[in-house]
């Protein structure tokens, strides 16, 4: 790959403003078009790029888990967030539980789960292809 | 309220699996660690479909909605006899691939990936065992298949990477036959909900689509479990996989398709349209035949293998075709009785490969003189796949074909006659090869031994033992097939118990 002094330089802007958006669509997902898997595909574009610029080894830095790691975790919490359905019954747990009028829902720690297995697994996959050994 | 135990026990064989995944992927780097997951959800499946089994034979169907949206809107898992028997044996397979594992050598480099694609594959496969509407089966299909793309590749030579393009397209496409036909279903009857299905597809006025409909879901079913003449994809790749891998697809997979093929005919379209039965009727001789003849033509073991599974497909269809709930009790003990052989066989496969450092009989031989007992597990499993009594593989066979005769089939029953002697030759063929002729010059020799010998082979024992244990003490098992069978052709009790008892 040609090196690019502003690829270079813009690769960790680029990496932050697509993490500011993918979490963005994350979250106005709930009742808007967006959610988890589109989030955490915007999440997994901005690495690539970074990847792209600086080199597979510096993006896995910046990642401190290894992205497999990352997406066992977020399906962890998907998993963790259907558990409360099961355990409490009778009750749609699926999307809210009302406490004092307070809704507290499980759907959202289920698509912030969803996110991390996207960007996590797809990372996995693609990581290894933008040239790990000669990085 | 708190969950009730029916619950627990319909959720919990998806719900091991998917921890077991999202564990050993968030520990990837700790292979001690990644083991010991796997260890403990293999245990915990096989408590947990035990359990299943017990709480099915003692209320009868049990199905739970999950988060309280009721049938027919929300996702219902449903377990009858059937079910809950795969789930138990789906557990036990995982259990014997995960012990043998760490010991085989194709292994090594492959261990942190295989732990949270296995666990991913086995979620997959118990899950569309459990699943009580279409779409969620399809979801089931694409975990199983997405999992075993992973899974195939491991190990990524040149060989298994063609292996691969080929299982996976088409797969797809059989996977899109499927997606369209839930479609139309849908179209048809306002419901993806199989008991809500059953209910209403006689009432459907246009019988022609629902015809259509019903061949389309058989293709799709069909693709899957490899039957003539859709089976092309089998052969083609799973010879490539390493053993483990190959253990678990031989088993697991394509009966996944069989069961789904089961489900349909007998809960939605139990009159048995007028081309259905011819149509089976030829898809069951042609897969046998089919089957047996390619694994006769072959000289290395996994691939003589990977043919029989096709063949031996043949015989479930025919107890479908057949229809009867004798026929299909046969067809139930006999998906039960394969699933172990078979599994069995690629992971003596495995063992045969280590010992004499090939899968072709041509580089093989001398075996027997080497390791008797692994000549002794080999034939355990070979004969009990062709039929021989006292192993299960012949009461299965009996069961199949008696219902053939019963019912007055005989040119099929006579077709799979003929392919059981067709593959004792296949069987025959192995053993003279690997184990009684004297070994070729300059063939790698390893003797087995110490620990690894035990982790190869203490598996392999496992389940040869459970195939000797239902051929020697049939009784209990084949009671079960038959009130498994009874429940599939009543079907009431499944509709009543995902629906309640309305009319």
């Amino acid at each position: 790959m040609p090196d690019s002094l502003i690829l270079r330089a813009s690769a960790s802007y680029v990496l932050w403003a697509g993490l500011a958006l993918s979490v963005f669509v994350l979250l106005r997902g709930h009742n808007e078009p967006g959610g988890g898997f589109i989030g955490g595909l915007i999440g997994a574009l901005g690495f690539v790029f970074h990847a792209l610029a600086r080199g597979p080894a510096e993006t896995r830095r910046v990642l401190r888990l290894d992205p497999l790691a990352w997406g066992g975790s977020g399906l962890l919490l998907a998993t963790a967030s259907g558990l409360p359905a099961l355990l409490l019954h009778a009750e749609p747990l699926l999307t809210h539980q009302w406490i004092d009028g307070l809704p507290i829902g499980t759907a959202i720690p289920f698509d912030i789960g969803v996110y991390l297995v996207v960007l996590g697994f797809a990372l996995a996959f693609v990581l290894p292809f933008l040239g790990e050994e000669s990085a | 309220m708190i969950a009730a135990r029916a619950d627990w026990l319909l959720a919990l064989p998806v719900l091991i699996p998917l921890l077991a995944c999202a564990l050993s992927a968030a520990l990837r780097g700790r292979p001690l660690v990644q083991r010991a997951v796997t260890a403990t959800a293999a245990a915990a499946m096989l408590v947990s479909g035990a359990a299943l089994v017990a709480e099915v034979l003692g209320r009868g169907v049990i199905a739970s909605q999950m988060g309280d949206w009721p049938a027919p809107f929300g996702i219902t898992m449903v377990a009858d006899l059937f079910a809950a028997a795969m789930v138990a044996i789906t557990a036990l397979i995982y259990a014997a691939t995960a012990a043998y594992a760490p010991a085989d050598a194709g292994m090594r480099a492959q261990e942190a990936l295989w732990h949270p694609l296995l666990a991913a594959l086995v979620l997959g496969v118990a899950g569309a065992f459990l699943a009580g509407d279409l779409f969620n089966l399809y979801v089931w299909f694409e975990v199983m298949l997405i999992a075993s793309f992973g899974l195939l590749v491991l190990g990524g030579g040149r060989e298994q990477l063609d292996a691969a393009v080929k299982y996976a397209v088409l797969n797809l496409m059989a996977t899109t036959v499927f997606l369209i036909a839930v479609g139309l279903v849908y179209g048809l009857t306002g419901t993806l909900n199989l008991a809500d299905m059953a209910r209403r597809m006689p009432q459907v006025p246009n019988q022609g689509a629902a015809a259509a409909v019903a061949f389309l879901l058989l293709a799709a079913f069909g693709a899957k479990a490899a039957v003539f003449p859709l089976f092309f994809w089998l052969p083609a790749s799973y010879h490539t996989a390493i053993a483990p891998v190959a253990a678990i697809f031989a088993g697991l997979l394509t009966k996944v398709g069989v069961y789904a093929m089961i489900r349909l005919v007998t809960l939605v379209f139990p009159a048995g349209q007028d081309w259905m039965a011819p149509l089976l009727w030829a898809v069951a001789a042609g897969t046998m035949v089919v089957g047996v003849l390619g694994a006769a033509a072959h000289w290395d073991i996994r691939r003589i293998l990977s043919f029989h599974i096709i063949s031996q497909i043949g015989y479930m269809i025919v107890g479908l075709a057949v229809a009867t709930p004798f026929a299909i009790a046969g067809a139930v003990l006999y998906i039960i009785h394969h699933i172990m052989v078979k599994a069995n066989l690629f992971l003596v496969a495995g063992a045969i490969r280590r010992a004499g450092g090939s899968f072709s009989l041509a580089a093989l031989g001398g075996l027997w003189r080497r390791d008797p007992w692994l000549g002794i597990l080999f034939a355990i499993a070979a004969l009990s796949l062709a039929g021989l009594p006292p192993l299960s593989g012949f009461w299965a066979k009996f069961m199949v074909v008696k219902s053939g005769f019963d019912a007055g089939w005989y040119a099929l029953a006579a077709v799979a006659l003929g392919t059981g002697i067709l593959t004792l030759y296949s069987m025959l063929k192995i053993w003279i090869e690997a184990f009684w002729k004297e070994p070729p010059e300059g063939a790698a020799v390893v003797a087995l031994a110490g620990r690894e010998r035990w982790l190869l082979l203490g598996p392999v024992a496992a389940l040869a033992l459970v195939t000797l244990g239902i051929g020697l003490w049939a009784e209990p098992f084949a009671a079960y097939a038959l009130a498994a069978g009874e429940q599939l052709a009543g079907r009431e009790a499944y509709i009543a118990a995902v629906l309640g008892a309305r009319p």
